[in-house]
C-alpha cells in the first residue's frame, strides 16, 4: 500500500468524454523515444508497401508530396496516459497509397528509420483511419516527432503512429513490433485501455 | 563481518524533519528513513509521490551526502512546470512523507578507500553527487586531493555555496560560469573548455579518477574534453541528468 | 524539446526492483557488435513507455524494461552476456 503525500495532487487531470480512461489532458507535445533521432534528408527518403507476396509499391519524397493531401485533425492519446485534442497534421491517408495495392493479408508491420516497428491489422489503417503525415500544426513535422514524416492512426494508442515512418510489410500473420514485444498490448485501444499485454 | 545480505529494494517512507535553501529556486531537504542500509557517496535515489487517488509518480534524485544512520539529504531544484520538483520544494513540509527507493547505482559512487587523487566535474544540478563526494571525504577524515570544477549560469546558482567557499585544505573549487559572471570576475562567462579543465583540473599524467555529472550535453561535452587532455577513458565516469523533466 | 539520453545510471532503481544485485556495475556484451562495458555507461532512453539501454558503441538495443502496475518485462536479448561481479 502506497503512502499517500500530504498535499500532493500532480498533473492536473481533468476528465470529460473526449478523453479515453485514464488520460489526462496536455497543452504541450511530449517528446518520447526509444532511440537516437534519425535524420533523413528528403532526397534520400522513401515509403514502400511490401506486400505479402513479395511485390514493393514505391514513393520518393517528391512522389509522396504529389499524392493527393489531407489535412486531419484529431485527437492522440499516449499509452504513458497524456492526451491531446483537435491536433492538425497534413499528409497522405493510407486509403490512397493502399490504391494500387494488391494484397489479402491482414495484418501489417510498420517500419521506421532508426529500426523502430510496430504492428497493427491491416483494417485499421484503410477507410479513413490512418495518414503518412509530413507536417504539424501547419509546420514541416520536426525530427524529434518523426519528420520527415510519421504514421498517424488516432484511434490507437500513439505508439502506433510510428515516427520516421519508412514502410509498411504486409503479413499472413501478426508480427509483434518494438513495443508489444516488451509488454506493451498487440492491439492498444485506448477506449478499452489496452495498455499492457493481457489487458 | 558480515555483510548486508543482497537484496531486492523495495520503497520505503521517509519523513521530512529539516529544509534548507540553497538558492531560490532549490533546497535541501533532510529525510528520515528507518531502516536506511547505509550508502556510498554518489548513489542515488528514486522518490515516489502518491496522490489521494492512487496516481503516483517517480523521480530520481542524488544523496547529497554521505550515510549517517537512517538519515538521508537531497537536494532539489524546482522546474518550472514540474510536477514532482514544486511539491517537494515548494508544498511539503516537515512532518510530511514521501516514499524512496534506494540507494541504487554502484558505478558512479567514489569510495574512501580509494587512494588516485579526484577530478569532480559538475554542470548545474549535477554538483549534489559530486558534494556527497566531498563531504564523505571530510566524513572518512581522507587527505585525497580534490579539484571541484562546478559549471553553471551564474552565482545567484551556487548550491552550497557557504561550505565551498572554505572546502578545507586539500579541496580546490573553480566557479565556470556560462552566463552571468560577478565585477571583476577573471574569467569570462562561457562554456568549459580545454583550458578550463587544464587549469583547473589535474594532469592525466597523475591519473586522477574523474566524475562527470549534469546534462547530457553538458557530460558529453566534458568527457570528450577530458579524454583529449589524455585522460584514460576508463579513470571517466560519468552521470547524465536529464533536461530536468520535473 | 530534444529526445537526449541518459544513461545506465538511470537504470539502476528500476533492476533493482528486479535483482538483487547491482546490474549497472556489471559487464554487458552487446549481441550486435560485442562492445563490453559497465552496463551504466549503456545510452539509456526512457523511461517512457519504456527504458531502453543501448550500446554506445552501435546504438543498437541492449536491453529494455517495461514497467506495468502488477509487473515488469525484461529483454535481454541485446545483451550475449552479463557479468556480475559477487562475494565468494
Amino acid at each position: 500500500m502506497a503512502i499517500v503525500s500530504r498535499g500532493f495532487r500532480g498533473r492536473p487531470r481533468a476528465g470529460g468524454d473526449r478523453l479515453p480512461p485514464g488520460q489526462y489532458l496536455v497543452e504541450d507535445f511530449p517528446v518520447l523515444s526509444a532511440g537516437p533521432t534519425p535524420r533523413v534528408p528528403p532526397d534520400r527518403w522513401e515509403f514502400a508497401i511490401d506486400t505479402e507476396d513479395g511485390r514493393t509499391h514505391r514513393w520518393s519524397w517528391q512522389e509522396f508530396k504529389e499524392l493527393p493531401q489531407e489535412r486531419p485533425a484529431v485527437d492522440i492519446h499516449c499509452v504513458t496516459k497524456w492526451s491531446k485534442l483537435d491536433t492538425h497534421w497534413e499528409g497522405v491517408s493510407l486509403d490512397v497509397l493502399f490504391e494500387d495495392v494488391e494484397s489479402a493479408a491482414e495484418y501489417a508491420l510498420v517500419h521506421s528509420y532508426g529500426g523502430y516497428t510496430t504492428n497493427l491489422p491491416v483494417e485499421d489503417l484503410l477507410d479513413g483511419k490512418a495518414w503518412i503525415v509530413h507536417s504539424f500544426d501547419g509546420e514541416e513535422l520536426s525530427p524529434v516527432h518523426g519528420g520527415p514524416a510519421r504514421l498517424l492512426v488516432p484511434h490507437l494508442y500513439f505508439w502506433k503512429s510510428a515516427k520516421w515512418v519508412r514502410g509498411i510489410r504486409l503479413l499472413n500473420e501478426d508480427w509483434p513490433g518494438f513495443w508489444e514485444t516488451a509488454g506493451y498490448h498487440e492491439y492498444g485501444d485506448p477506449w478499452r485501455e489496452q495498455r499492457y499485454e493481457g489487458d | 563481518m558480515g555483510r548486508p545480505p543482497a537484496r531486492r529494494a523495495s520503497w520505503k517512507a521517509a519523513r521530512l524533519t529539516e529544509v534548507r535553501d540553497e538558492t531560490p529556486t532549490a533546497r535541501t531537504l533532510r529525510l528520515t528513513v528507518p531502516g536506511w542500509p547505509g550508502h556510498l557517496a554518489g548513489q542515488h535515489v528514486d522518490v515516489r509521490l502518491t496522490a489521494e487517488d492512487g496516481y503516483s509518480t517517480q523521480r530520481s534524485y542524488s544523496l547529497a551526502a554521505p550515510a549517517d544512520g537512517d538519515v538521508v539529504e537531497l537536494t532539489v531544484e524546482r522546474v518550472p512546470d514540474g510536477e514532482v520538483s514544486p511539491y517537494l520544494t515548494e508544498i511539503m513540509e516537515v512532518g510530511d512523507e514521501v516514499e524512496i527507493r534506494g540507494p541504487v547505482g554502484g558505478w558512479f559512487v567514489w569510495r574512501p578507500e580509494s587512494t588516485a587523487p579526484v577530478l569532480l566535474v559538475a554542470g548545474g544540478s549535477g554538483v549534489v553527487p559530486l558534494m556527497a563526494m566531498l563531504r564523505e571525504r571530510r566524513r572518512a577524515g581522507s587527505r585525497v586531493p580534490f579539484r571541484l570544477l562546478y559549471s553553471l549560469g551564474g552565482p545567484d546558482g551556487r548550491y552550497y555555496a557557504d561550505e565551498l567557499r572554505r572546502p578545507g585544505p586539500g579541496v580546490d573549487v573553480t566557479y565556470l560560469y556560462t552566463r552571468s559572471t560577478p565585477d571583476s570576475w577573471p574569467r569570462p562567462a562561457g562554456r568549459v573548455m580545454l583550458d578550463d579543465l587544464a587549469e583547473g583540473g589535474w594532469p592525466s599524467s597523475f591519473e586522477p579518477d574523474c566524475y562527470v555529472c549534469g546534462p547530457t550535453g553538458f557530460v558529453e561535452a566534458v568527457a570528450d574534453l577530458l579524454l583529449a587532455l589524455g585522460h584514460a577513458p576508463e579513470r571517466i565516469r560519468t552521470e547524465r541528468f536529464g533536461p530536468t523533466g520535473g | 524539446m530534444t529526445a537526449d539520453h541518459l544513461d545506465g545510471n538511470a537504470l539502476a532503481g528500476p533492476l533493482a526492483e528486479l535483482f538483487a544485485v547491482d546490474v549497472t556495475t556489471a559487464t554487458g556484451r552487446c549481441a550486435s557488435c560485442g562492445l563490453a562495458g559497465p552496463i551504466a555507461t549503456l545510452h539509456v532512453y526512457g523511461p517512457e513507455p519504456g527504458l531502453v539501454g543501448r550500446c554506445p558503441g552501435c546504438e543498437e538495443v541492449v536491453l529494455r524494461i517495461v514497467r506495468g502496475p502488477g509487473s515488469a518485462w525484461l529483454d535481454l536479448r541485446g545483451a550475449l552476456s552479463l557479468r556480475v561481479t559477487l562475494p565468494d
